[in-house]
């Protein structure tokens, strides 16, 4: 094929309507992650899928009877059972001969605390379906309250601030960490503020014949309590930082992450954030918690390998930067 | 021919003829002689079809769920404290319309623990949605787990087929077994009018406001309600192909013409027609076996209730505090008829406690009295340690 060719099959693809799962119109917040990253993972996934979706924000801002947001098949069960109800339809589609991709959507309380159960029997059985955790760091649907998600010194409705707390008390569960435990075949992390590479893993996810499992940082702007015009920004930062690290998996082995050259300093991801608020406060307990947050942070730098060499001078910010010179393991 | 079989075995086998295309459980006695049977089949190539022996109950009803709206046959089986563990998921298959059979062991619930029978599991789901049907003996629970699916698969409404635990599951009968021929020409492939397909998606499960919320659910009560034409007509089509039917919605056994009548559901009514024999004096007595708890069938009820003076309402749960379960019911539902029975309320065979034949002589003394209020009619309390007494 000649160059000429290869760009003008490229220019067809960009022109190219993108298939979305998701209909606009929905009735998600502004700066809504999940919303974004839903459509995303769908635009990946193409048209070939059937979606069960546990109880949670996703699933009541898009179908609101009489209307529904889905352009794919969309069961929504309970709010425990999301792994269990795709394990039935995948385990009917396998004896009905069918090749069509079981997908199983939930937010962090479905998937981290209440949904926990039912996702590992999932991927003990080995089912071939693509489990995506929109993680927005606490239960959002009925008002912010803590899950075990919540990052450590969130500010939630269940986990306020006082003069006796300093929010959450206890440590983001490491869910990437449980699943690997399983000898998953693939799992990874993304975000909605690098598209491109969500995408990719999506993709990925697709290819492999089993049980996938995909974390995406979905930040919650009311949750949150930032703009929703920073709700991009605020991911973006949470990677940049070390606080969410973006690593692929595969039978519990690290095989990729995104590089991180520059480290930011966490304040830089707590600042914009009212659930972080009293971390900013002048006296010692706040002081002792954003140095916590930072150790965190480094632990994850270090732990997954993420710090590169010297910045390269394709990096830009906000651009799809995984695996560009990055370090890779294995 | 009939043979010699297990109540779970000859349940397994009847499930096995329905084919169905993916049963999940989760095991709990004394519901796992029938999974077991079911492993079996499938194990031995007899049956085509996706065993998954899941991690809950939860994940049992769950998975039979999904695999019921992607268009398969499915069929999960529990009891007692998994049947309370799955009563989300119950409600929700029934609210989903998504057809589906399961089988209900009946046993106690804790606490006390015990794994024996009674039928509290299936009265603490009875609001759940699901036609509920109960059988008499192991034939009547392999016929009717046949009878069961068309049931589901024609009204979209799930069906639980209830039998006793140990006394049903557990126990030895004679058991004819329809031939697969039979079972596939009454049966026919499951199609599922709303199955989940990428070329023709929808949306199950939404959110419905206040604004159509009472209208579904009447939608829902209407379908249930209907149900009960299928279940005379799957039991009359069955007993033309077979010669086995077992009345439909219930089935009067006994002297029909006596004007004193038990009322119960389950294996009981087996014990009270033994009962008949052994004490002659009492056998002038109606038996009402109620064979479909719901749809609870008011003008089947009303019907076979004619001409009586007395009807004794035999319960195997307790709602502790409340005035009886199936007896308010009952008494509701007569209230219809111009000179209704005088409809008395009691338990028995509580947690797998005998019930003997003695029973009916017990039962029939309440007769010509006033209706009391509903109690235990088998206590005995001097069984328990008086408080404070140490030896």
């Amino acid at each position: 094929m000649t160059e000429a060719q290869t760009v003008r099959i490229e220019h067809l693809r960009r022109r190219q309507p993108r298939f979305s799962g998701l209909a606009p119109g929905h009735r998600a917040c502004q700066g809504c992650g999940q919303a974004l990253a839903a459509r995303l993972v769908t635009e990946a996934t193409g048209p070939d899928v059937a979606v069960t979706n546990a109880t949670g924000c996703l699933e009541i801002f898009t179908t609101p009877w009489p209307e529904s947001s889905w352009r794919v098949p969309w069961l929504h069960s309970l709010f425990e059972n999301a792994a269990a109800v795709a394990s039935g339809v995948e385990a009917a589609w396998r004896m009905q001969g069918r090749e069509s991709k079981v997908l199983a959507f939930a937010g962090d309380g479905g998937t981290f605390d209440i949904g926990l159960q039912a996702l590992s029997g999932m991927v003990e059985r080995d089912h071939d379906v693509l489990f995506v955790c929109y993680d927005n760091e606490a239960y959002m649907n009925t008002g912010i309250q803590r899950s075990s998600s919540t990052p450590h010194a969130a500010a939630t409705t269940t986990s306020p601030a006082g003069s006796e707390r300093m929010g959450k008390r206890h440590l983001k569960k490491d869910i990437l960490g449980i699943i690997a435990a399983h000898n998953m075949p693939y799992a990874a992390t993304a975000s909605v503020a690098y598209p491109s590479d969500l995408r990719t893993k999506v993709r990925r996810a697709m290819a492999v014949k089993g049980p996938t499992f995909l974390q995406i940082y979905a930040p919650c702007p009311l949750g949150w309590a930032h703009g929703g015009e920073l709700s991009i920004e605020v991911a973006r930062l949470a990677v940049q930082t070390g606080i969410f690290p973006l690593i692929e998996m595969e039978r519990g082995r690290v095989i990729g992450v995104m590089p991180v050259r520059e480290q930011r300093p966490v304040t830089d991801f707590l600042r914009p954030q009212g659930r972080f608020a009293h971390l900013f406060e002048d006296h010692a307990r706040a002081r002792e918690e954003l140095a916590h947050l930072q150790a965190l942070a480094d632990h994850n730098i270090e732990r997954y390998g993420l710090a590169g060499e010297a910045p390269q001078r394709f990096d830009s910010e906000g651009a799809d930067t995984v695996h560009r010179g990055g370090v890779r393991r294995g | 021919m009939p043979r010699a079989l297990e109540g779970s075995q000859a349940v397994a086998r009847a499930v096995g003829l329905c084919r169905p295309q993916v049963v999940s459980a989760y095991p709990i006695t004394p519901q796992t002689h029938i999974v077991e049977g079911i492993s079996r089949l499938v194990a031995d190539g007899a049956l085509h079809c996706e065993y998954i022996s899941v991690e809950s109950e939860f994940s049992a009803a769950s998975v039979a769920l999904g695999a019921a709206a992607a268009g398969s046959r499915a069929y999960t089986a529990s009891a007692s404290q998994g049947i309370l563990l799955m009563s989300e998921v119950l409600y929700n298959i029934a609210g989903l319309r998504v057809p589906l059979v399961m089988t209900c062991a009946n046993r106690a619930l804790s606490a006390p623990v015990s794994i024996w029978n009674d039928q509290q599991d299936a009265m603490a789901v009875r609001d759940a949605g699901w036609v509920q049907l109960f059988c008499a003996d192991i034939q009547e629970a392999v016929d009717t787990h046949i009878q069961a699916f068309r049931i589901a698969e024609r009204t979209e409404v799930p069906v639980m087929v209830c039998m006793d635990g140990f006394t049903l599951t557990h126990t030895l009968e004679p058991v004819e077994l329809p031939e697969q021929q039979q079972v596939d020409d009454f049966l026919p492939p499951f199609h599922f009018s709303r199955t989940l397909d990428p070329s023709r998606p929808l949306s199950m499960g939404t959110l419905v406001s206040p604004d159509y919320f009472s209208e579904v659910r009447h939608t829902q009560h209407e379908a249930v309600l209907a149900t009960a034409t299928e279940i005379e007509s799957a039991d009359r089509d069955w007993e033309a192909a077979t010669g086995r039917g077992y009345g439909g919605l219930l089935q009067v056994r006994g002297d029909p013409g006596a004007v004193t009548g038990i009322l119960a559901l389950g294996g009981v009514l087996g014990t009270l027609e033994d009962a008949r024999d052994e004490y002659p004096e009492c056998s002038a007595v109606r038996l009402i076996k109620l064979r479909s708890f719901r749809p609870f069938p008011v003008d089947a009820l009303l019907r076979a209730c004619e001409g009586l003076e007395d009807l004794i309402v035999l319960e195997r749960a307790l709602s502790p505090g409340g005035p009886g379960i199936l007896w308010p019911e009952v008494r509701a539902s007569l209230c219809e008829m111009e000179r209704p029975p005088r409809v008395h309320g009691v338990a028995a065979g509580l947690g797998g406690r005998d019930i003997p034949l003695s029973i009916l002589p017990r039962l029939l003394s309440l007769s010509g009295n006033p209706p009391g209020r509903f109690r235990i009619i088998d206590l005995e309390p001097e069984r328990l340690p008086r408080e404070g007494a140490h030896d």
